[in-house]
């Protein structure tokens, strides 16, 4: 299983370990091993020392000043811009709009594209494997306009069955949104052929990609979604900062969501001239240091290459995946045939809770809950689930301690 | 085991979590009360049986961690027998102590509860051991709807 060694490109793991600070830092006296990096990941110094050095030079309000340090402010803001646009492969720069995160993008597709379009009988398609935030928007419109949200189902590893997705498209589905990757489960949904499916009936697609940005490479154009949405934090870059793409004839067609300042061409007491794409998404000022952070959080990875990370985390998910199934009493819980970088797991009669507590004391954070996805626990019949989850900088040698850990737990409670 | 848990798990709660004592529905009950814990999906039914002004019978049923369940199961133990105001005084101790309000205030007067006092140095894990705390708490006012912690 573990071949690193005899490939001919080695992953640069100690100089990529090297530029994250925080991993540097002892937990509970044992060395940190971060496994919660789909709850979000930790910032290389080239994230945090863009920021401190924005704040420090060329930090000013942007879109307003005609002084140079809000010019300057306002080419790194447009050029994280142009970063995003690049790494997601999107048309055109205006198709990039800047919101607090996935959430509040799928918000406003909910609020902007869905609320003024919905009638009585029409309706929303989801899958079973979606986080909270891709299930309420969608209930808190469809429940407004008497729509109805139906659920596409999964099978047992955690797959979503795409014949019965196909089945229950039709002439009242007025929009398809699903994750990219599960948070809960790992599982990468088939999107291309899920947007192929959709646009068979002329029906958008938005895809949650919380998840999926920051393990392998996105293309909005081959993948052929209508809207993707995903945020920083996970991404290595900074909280509050996200971004929503969207085509741009569908922008075009949507109302402004919030009103303010930065989305208005011009404003009388009787109306109002909205501002162009991307700025009239934008209302107020934006998180500009944030979205400064997340342009160099993008240049981090494109330096890296994506393919390399997501050959690294495969193998580092196989390695672990063999390891678990090792452990008498551990089941995996999301067994997709395709997956990301993510290991959620039950251990027989040890509840979740306490697998976290004693983790943690051998200075392993995981994650130990519903992971905001209520529905997928139902689904497994289970109340919480452990799960570690991986990013660019873990190694095989903390694998190894989780499963040591894994194994004293179950001794200790046995 | 390593030394730093101790505190928090030590042998009595794991001996209750393993074998939880009263752990049955009561048919009949006077009182009955579901607790729930949405950060962590732990659920608890209570069940109580009052003879003047006595809980005469308690019993819990329900799935949650070695906290929540050996919390409960030491709950059950303590209370049973005891008059509704002198369990209610009990409520208000255990939780002021283990939410760290009270400093001022002894653990043996916890008798055998005290071994979950160490929960107040895990913030995540305080409502983990009162949750059975707050439905009897509930259970003694006589309220009908679910509690929860959140």
């Amino acid at each position: 299983m573990r071949q690193t060694a005899l490939r001919p490109s080695a992953y640069p793991i100690a100089a990529i370990r090297a530029d994250f600070p925080a991993l540097h830092q002892k937990v509970h006296g044992k060395p940190l091993i971060y496994l919660d990096n789909a709850a979000s990941s930790q910032k290389p110094r080239q994230v945090i020392e863009t920021l401190a050095e924005f704040y420090a030079h060329d930090y000013a309000n942007v879109h307003r000043g005609v002084h140079t340090l809000s010019e300057r402010a306002t080419a790194r803001f447009e050029a994280a811009r142009e970063a995003v646009r690049r790494f997601l492969n999107a048309k055109e720069r205006a198709e990039i709009v800047f919101v607090r995160g996935t959430t509040e993008a799928i918000n406003l597709v909910a609020q902007s594209y869905c609320r003024p379009r919905l009638q009585a009988g029409d309706e929303v398609l989801i899958s079973a494997m979606e986080h909270h935030s891709n299930i309420v928007p969608w209930q808190l419109v469809c429940r407004e306009k008497g729509a109805k949200l139906k659920v596409a189902p999964m099978n047992q590893k955690g797959e979503l069955q795409l014949d019965e997705f196909a089945q229950l498209l039709g002439p009242q589905t007025r929009l398809v949104a699903v994750a990219h990757m599960s948070n809960a489960l790992g599982t990468i949904n088939p999107v291309k052929e899920i947007c192929a499916l959709a646009h068979l009936h002329g029906i958008p697609v938005l895809v949650d990609g919380a998840q999926a940005v920051p393990h392998l490479p996105v293309d909005v154009q081959a993948l052929g979604c209508d809207f993707y949405a995903f945020s920083g934090h996970k991404l290595y870059g900074p909280t509050g900062i996200g971004v929503l793409y969207g085509k741009r004839a569908l922008l075009e067609a949507m109302p402004p969501w919030q009103g303010g300042g930065e989305m208005i061409r011009r404003v009388t007491f009787e109306a109002t001239e909205y501002n162009d794409l991307p700025y009239k998404f934008e209302a107020g000022t934006p998180a500009i240091a944030e979205a400064v952070g997340l342009g160099a959080a993008i240049e981090y990875l494109e330096r890296l290459g994506l393919e390399a990370v997501e050959r690294h985390e495969q193998e580092l998910l196989a390695y672990a995946t063999a390891k678990a199934k090792e452990i008498k009493g551990l089941k995996i819980i999301g067994e997709a045939s395709s997956k990301g970088a993510i290991l959620s797991f039950t251990l027989e009669g040890i509840h979740p809770h306490d697998v976290g507590t004693f983790l943690d004391h051998y200075g392993i954070a995981v994650r130990a809950g519903h992971h905001c996805a209520m529905p997928v626990m139902d689904f497994f019949n289970v109340p919480a689930t452990t799960r570690a989850s991986f990013a660019l900088y873990n190694t095989y040698e903390e694998v190894d301690s989780l499963m040591a850990a894994i194994q004293e737990i179950i001794k200790v409670f046995g | 085991m390593l030394e730093n848990l101790r505190e928090l798990y030590q042998e009595i709660v794991f001996d209750h979590n393993r074998n939880p004592r009263n752990f049955r529905p009561i048919e009949n009950a006077d009182r009955k009360i579901e607790g729930y814990n949405p950060l962590c999906g732990d659920r608890i039914t209570l069940y109580l049986k009052l003879e003047n002004g006595r809980i005469a019978d308690i019993g819990f049923q329900g799935q949650g961690c070695a906290i929540s369940t050996a919390s409960a199961s030491l709950m059950t133990e303590i209370v049973k027998g005891k008059t509704l105001t002198e369990a209610e005084k009990l409520f208000m101790t255990f939780h002021a102590i283990v939410t760290g309000q009270d400093e001022r205030l002894k653990l043996k007067e916890l008798g055998k509860l005290a071994v979950l006092a160490g929960v107040r140095q895990y913030p995540s894990r305080i409502k983990c051991a009162t949750l059975p705390w707050h439905s009897l708490e509930a259970a003694i006012k006589g309220q009908q709807e679910p509690v929860s912690t959140e």
